[in-house]
């Protein structure tokens, strides 16, 4: 409907096309990007950018998370340090990652890990802490090595929250992502975007928005699914 | 410390003059408790008389407290809630019994279903337990305390969260388990009927001390007495 209504202000001048092109136009220039690779090319790099930054960030999160969560002593010693880094705004730090790592791809991905580590890290403290002291206690009748408590208790009670938190780190993936890309690259989809600014291609511009917008949600409908297996107990 | 062996031939478990402390507030006194195989001791006591930490150091949870106590093999404890793994299906808790153990997996298998068996769920081996009924759920929880074959069976008001029907068909399992395995029970609860129904012997703590000990010598096994429950509770639809 809204298309249509698009598609017909485009057709009849009512929309300047120098400001807002037809969605056909916009779906014109994305086959274009497949044709010639361009796409295929930008997504891979992209999408290596945010899975190396998510195992890296999310490892972070979950391993602190976790130590955090089991022990006093971690939470004594990691916690305020954690919060108070927490508090900085990581995007704020492109600037001095660019001075630190250059402006290859290593600073786009410690940028990505640094976002993505804090909601996990929270969610995977929180979500250990509240695992149920009776279970562990009757685990401790069972005879439960701490290896078996992990994964018979901790694993499978903090898995739902956990996995909120990936939820959370993958849309601050993505935003890092396009800020990161943005500012200097010479390759991914941010690059493309930027390029097409540099030549006035705003059916480009859009479609890079789009594909942005549907790995967004593409990612979160896989965690989704991981999170109704989690939970499949319940049912 | 522990009881020299000699003394421990009939011995499920046994407390001699334990004390406990929680910080500064005296929880047990003098506490000397006493479940020999094949008994069944019931042990009552209002809110907060030390029932529960009897029980929980005799299950060796609790080790901070003087006094002796002797175990024979690994206690089994089942709760007033069963506490099961809800992410995990059945078979798999009442494995989860026999972790000391250390039998392969399919051995540890098949002795659940037969636990499972004996406490009338084989059929429910492979759900969820959240769909279970309470007294379903607490069966599991049954079954997994005694698929190890304990020689002490520890309960902790384990049929108190249960309606009165399902109550009543958790006493007769309970004493058809009994009966076939021979384990000797120390079982905590606030319900008198509970403890004469079931009990050998009852012990009435008052303030972490034991300040009465009755022998029922009429005891479950008064035949006229369970024919006419029985015939009652089978119009109510109760099995026993």
């Amino acid at each position: 409907m809204l298309l249509g209504v698009w598609q017909l202000g485009s057709a009849l001048g009512l929309l300047p096309q120098d400001v807002l092109p037809a969605p056909s136009l916009i779906v014109e220039a994305g086959i274009d990007l497949v044709e010639n690779g361009q796409l295929a090319d930008a997504l891979r790099v992209s999408g290596i950018r945010v899975v190396e930054g998510l195992l890296l960030g999310g490892f972070f999160g979950v391993v602190l998370g976790t130590a955090v969560g089991l022990s006093r002593w971690f939470e004594a010693t990691v916690d305020p340090p954690m919060q108070m880094i927490r508090a900085l705004p990581h995007l704020g730090l492109i600037p001095l990652f660019i001075l630190w790592f250059g402006i290859g791809e290593l600073p786009k991905v410690l940028l990505v890990a640094l976002g993505v580590s804090f909601p996990l890290y929270l969610n995977t403290f929180s979500a250990v802490r509240q695992v149920d002291p009776k279970l562990f206690e009757t685990a401790q009748v069972l005879g439960f090595s701490f290896w078996q408590r992990f994964r018979t208790i901790i694993l499978p009670s903090a898995a739902p929250q956990v996995l909120v938190g990936v939820r959370q780190s993958l849309a601050i993936a993505w935003l890092t992502l396009i800020v990161a890309e943005q500012i200097n690259a010479d390759k991914g989809i941010g690059f493309l975007i930027n390029n097409a600014r540099d030549f006035l291609r705003i059916d480009i511009i859009i479609f890079g928005l789009i594909v942005y917008a549907l790995l967004g949600i593409g990612t979160d409908a896989i965690v989704r699914a991981l999170e109704r297996r989690a939970l499949r107990y319940r049912s | 410390m522990t009881i020299s062996a000699e003394r421990q031939t009939a011995i499920a478990g046994e407390l001699r003059h334990v004390d406990k402390w929680y910080g500064d507030h005296r929880v047990l006194t003098n506490v000397s408790v006493r479940v020999d195989r094949g008994e069944i001791v019931a042990l009552i006591g209002r809110s907060g008389s030390g029932k529960s930490t009897v029980l929980r150091v005799l299950a060796g949870l609790s080790p901070d407290h003087t006094g002796e106590r002797a175990v024979s093999g690994a206690p089994a404890l089942a709760f007033q809630e069963p506490r099961l793994f809800p992410w995990r299906d059945v078979r798999t808790n009442v494995v989860y019994g026999l972790t000391r153990s250390r039998l392969p997996r399919s051995e540890a298998q098949t002795r659940a279903d037969r636990a499972l068996a004996d406490v009338g769920l084989a059929d429910r081996a492979e759900v969820w337990p959240l769909t279970l009924s309470g007294g379903q759920a607490q069966r599991v929880s049954l079954a997994r305390a005694l698929v190890a074959e304990p020689e002490l069976l520890l309960l902790d008001e384990p049929f108190g969260a249960l309606d009165a029907l399902t109550r009543l068909s958790m006493r007769g399992l309970l004493l058809d388990l009994w009966r076939e395995h021979g384990f000797g029970v120390l079982l905590v609860t606030h319900d008198v009927d509970e403890a004469v129904a079931l009990a050998d012997r009852v012990l009435v703590l008052e303030a972490g001390r034991v300040v009465h000990t009755r022998t029922i010598d009429e005891p479950r096994r008064s035949p006229n007495a369970e024919r006419y429950r029985a015939e009652l509770l089978d119009k109510l639809g109760v099995r026993i």
